[in-house]
């Protein structure tokens, strides 16, 4: 690549050796995709792929047919396909050449005060719109409107939020809004009230598994029985949580298989399958015995004493926030227990949870959830 | 003369010897060259701070040893002055954000930034990007670790962070869904055991079974400790057999004595002896909540198993008292105040 800045040479170079060329080209696409976390590579390219929100899909495909779109917020717990749907949305309402001119995302990593809102968003949404080239709209709807994704809304302060009220009327010819959030209750009701509401659903079992399925057998990851079950246990629901473990535990079985290549094809050489308790370790999850060895030893005439497997926990370093969700899941669900018991130690569970929040020191907060329980339990 | 702790470090991920299974995967992962960001925990003493430095040396070469300290100044948004240390290498960077405060937000912005817009120099460096190991990140503000999020991501190719913990509970989700979690424990009776006699063997000193054993056990299996436990019984001793006594630090003694104290004679007069005591410990830079935390593990033997949980439960209270409020004694002294009551209550239920 000596003649790499004189650009006669190099054209000549490249109609020489066309082929080579392609195949570095391609090699180098190859490689971006490689470090490409899983969950950008594997995000729903057009509406229909997006899983397991029929009931929104089903709305938003009527829209695209009617070429028009109502002010949007989307809203539902993490990892559910909220940003996915609105930019495979965009995605078929302009294709890839208007997207850029046409579609406006801002996240909670962008700075989002009240100047932003007042410049930035509202610049674009003044813009007028440009004509798509001819030809163009023949593949694509097109329609006369432009898009502001405002993702991860309920961080926006305030004020920024206010600010926002009147550019979206004012500019709702020309620009739609669609704001994306964790909870409908931060945001201000004057903006709720402008939107069409989107509740997107924690997924379901089945569609998760298929989906993470999907994507290891097309990353050439093999996956041990019962991996699956215990990525999406461990993930609660949250599938971008679920991709990105799976790739960390890709990484981490093949990592000793792959070291010497750079290559796609050597990606399938690994063959160490994933483990349940490779998941488990990314995870940070206890294993179950540990947690039923504390439960246990809470029993009233259990064997060992609570304060040494309490040590034993705090020693192996396990962080008290997931003792507690372990625990709180193992005795809420803990059908020998009677109600009223029930009622009392979850009433310990929010006080040392709140303490955990401040700051505290985890083995004395630990031990005296366990002692508190261990108490409960017994009948004092 | 170095500290055996020092002195018998591993520096490469072979000589590491607990773990081995973690060990493996540090390498294989340094090997990789896809490196991720990386969330270590663990308890103090669990090794922890050696295997993350090994892996450094995995990844970048004997270069990393070169280390130099280097203090810089920050300015903060109300101009005022922050003057803050840091560690670095050709290829990584240490920094302890919590030296600074509440303003932490700020040298993580600034220092970060800075780190990745610079590319590696070294055209010779085995790895593209620079480390930077961030210390005691379970201290970092809220702010602080929100501005991590967005630079984790925006520099992601020139830049990979390695965050050191000792527990994961205040950490913010987004950060942990952004790293690999990685989880040392602190090492079996068994595990001390073994690198003390080697430690003696090292030092051509004797072996001598059973202080070793009772060593591991009163660690709390805490590495350095046993260790530094270790030097000190040697250090004072011309001869150690199996009952040498252990020498323990001299504030746990003290702590041990008050612990005494109050549950012998529950006077006031003696309240005022003890908050001697405190202010003592205090003001030789023990802090709090370790007190109390002691104190309570002192007190339990000494108390009947009926008040037990209760000793547990003030200690944990005050103890997130002290966290969140300004003045420790206060808390230690309500503590100890209650200790005597429910003491004293036991025994006159007992007398009646």
């Amino acid at each position: 690549m000596a003649s790499f800045f004189d650009i006669k040479a190099r054209k000549a170079a490249a109609a020489a050796a066309n082929g080579a060329s392609s195949g570095n080209a391609e090699k180098t696409a190859t490689e971006s995709t490689k470090v490409q976390p899983w969950v950008e590579k594997y995000r729903p390219k057009t509406l229909s792929d997006v899983t397991a929100q029929d009931h929104t899909v089903t709305v938003l495909q009527r829209t695209l047919q009617a070429s028009n779109l109502p002010h949007m917020l989307f809203y539902g717990p993490p990892g559910t396909g909220k940003t996915s749907t609105i930019l495979a949305l965009a995605k078929e309402l302009y294709g890839p050449e208007l997207m850029k001119s046409r579609v406006l995302e801002l996240n909670a990593s962008d700075e989002r005060g009240i100047s932003i809102v007042r410049e930035k968003v509202k610049d674009f949404a003044r813009m007028q719109l440009t004509n798509p080239p001819p030809g163009y709209k023949s593949r694509f709807p097109c329609p006369p409107f432009k898009i502001i994704i405002l993702d991860e809304a309920d961080s926006m302060t305030q004020d920024a939020q206010s600010a926002l009220r009147r550019t979206m009327e004012t500019y709702s010819k020309i620009t739609r809004f669609c704001l994306i959030c964790n909870y409908v209750t931060r945001i201000i009701d004057p903006l709720a009230s402008r939107c069409s509401k989107f509740r997107f659903k924690s997924l379901d079992e089945g569609n998760a598994k298929k989906r993470l399925e999907d994507i290891a057998s097309l990353e050439g990851v093999t996956l041990e029985d019962g991996a699956v079950d215990a990525l999406i246990r461990c993930s609660e629901g949250d599938l971008r949580k679920a991709i990105t473990y799976l790739q960390s535990a890709a990484r981490l079985v093949g990592a000793a298989a792959q070291t010497g290549g750079g290559d796609a094809d050597e990606m399938e050489v690994d063959n160490a399958a994933v483990t349940v308790k490779v998941v488990e370790d990314i995870a940070g999850v206890i294993p179950e015995a540990t947690i039923q060895r504390l439960l246990k030893a809470m029993k009233p005439g259990g064997s060992g004493t609570v304060s040494s497997v309490v040590e034993d926990m705090v020693a192996d370093g396990w962080s008290a926030a997931q003792t507690m969700t372990q625990l709180y899941q193992a005795v809420v669900y803990d059908e020998t227990l009677p109600d009223i018991q029930k009622n009392k130690i979850v009433t310990v569970f929010s006080e040392v949870d709140k303490w955990l929040v401040d700051g505290a020191d985890e083995n004395l907060a630990i031990l005296d959830l366990a002692a508190k329980i261990s108490g409960i339990m017994a009948g004092r | 003369m170095a500290l055996l702790v020092d002195k018998l470090r591993p520096r490469s991920l072979e000589e590491l010897t607990y773990h081995e299974e973690l060990s493996k995967r540090l390498r294989s992962l340094a090997q990789c060259g896809d490196f991720p960001h990386l969330l270590v925990y663990g308890p103090s003493g669990a090794g922890k701070k050696t295997r993350v430095v090994a892996t450094l040396k995995e990844l970048f070469g004997p270069g990393v040893e070169k280390i130099k300290i280097d203090a810089r100044v920050f300015m903060t948004s109300s101009n005022r002055k922050l003057e803050f240390n840091i560690v670095a290498s050709v290829y990584h960077m240490e920094i302890t954000p919590s030296d600074v405060g509440n303003y932490d937000r700020v040298v993580i912005q600034d220092l970060l930034k800075e780190v990745a817009q610079t590319q590696q120099v070294d055209q010779a460096a085995r790895q593209k990007f620079k480390v930077v190991v961030i210390n005691e990140a379970e201290n970092l503000t809220r702010d602080a670790q929100a501005a991590l999020r967005r630079t984790m991501e925006k520099y992601s190719p020139n830049l990979r962070l390695i965050l050191l913990a000792n527990s994961t509970s205040n950490i913010i989700a987004p950060i942990r869904s952004r790293t690999l979690l990685i989880r040392v424990a602190a090492p079996t009776h068994d595990d001390i055991r073994s690198i003390l006699a080697a430690a003696a063997k090292k030092e051509d000193w004797p072996l001598v079974e059973g202080l070793n054993k009772r060593i591991a056990e009163e660690s709390g299996r805490n590495l350095r400790k046993a260790l530094l436990m270790f030097e000190a019984v040697h250090a004072q001793n011309e001869k150690v057999t199996d009952t040498t006594p252990i020498p323990v630090p001299d504030w746990e003694v003290l702590v041990g004595q008050i612990a005494k104290e109050i549950t012998e004679d529950r006077t006031p007069a003696r309240v005022m002896q003890v908050r001697a005591k405190f202010y003592d410990l205090l003001t030789h830079c023990i802090p709090a909540s370790t007190i109390i935390k002691t104190l309570c593990f002192k007190v339990m033997p000494l108390v009947d198993d009926s008040l037990k949980p209760g000793v547990i439960h003030y200690a944990a209270m005050y103890e997130h008292r002290i966290k969140t409020g300004t003045k420790a004694i206060f808390h230690l002294e309500a503590y100890v105040l209650k200790i005597m009551k429910m003491v004293e209550e036991y025994l006159m239920s007992m007398d009646m």
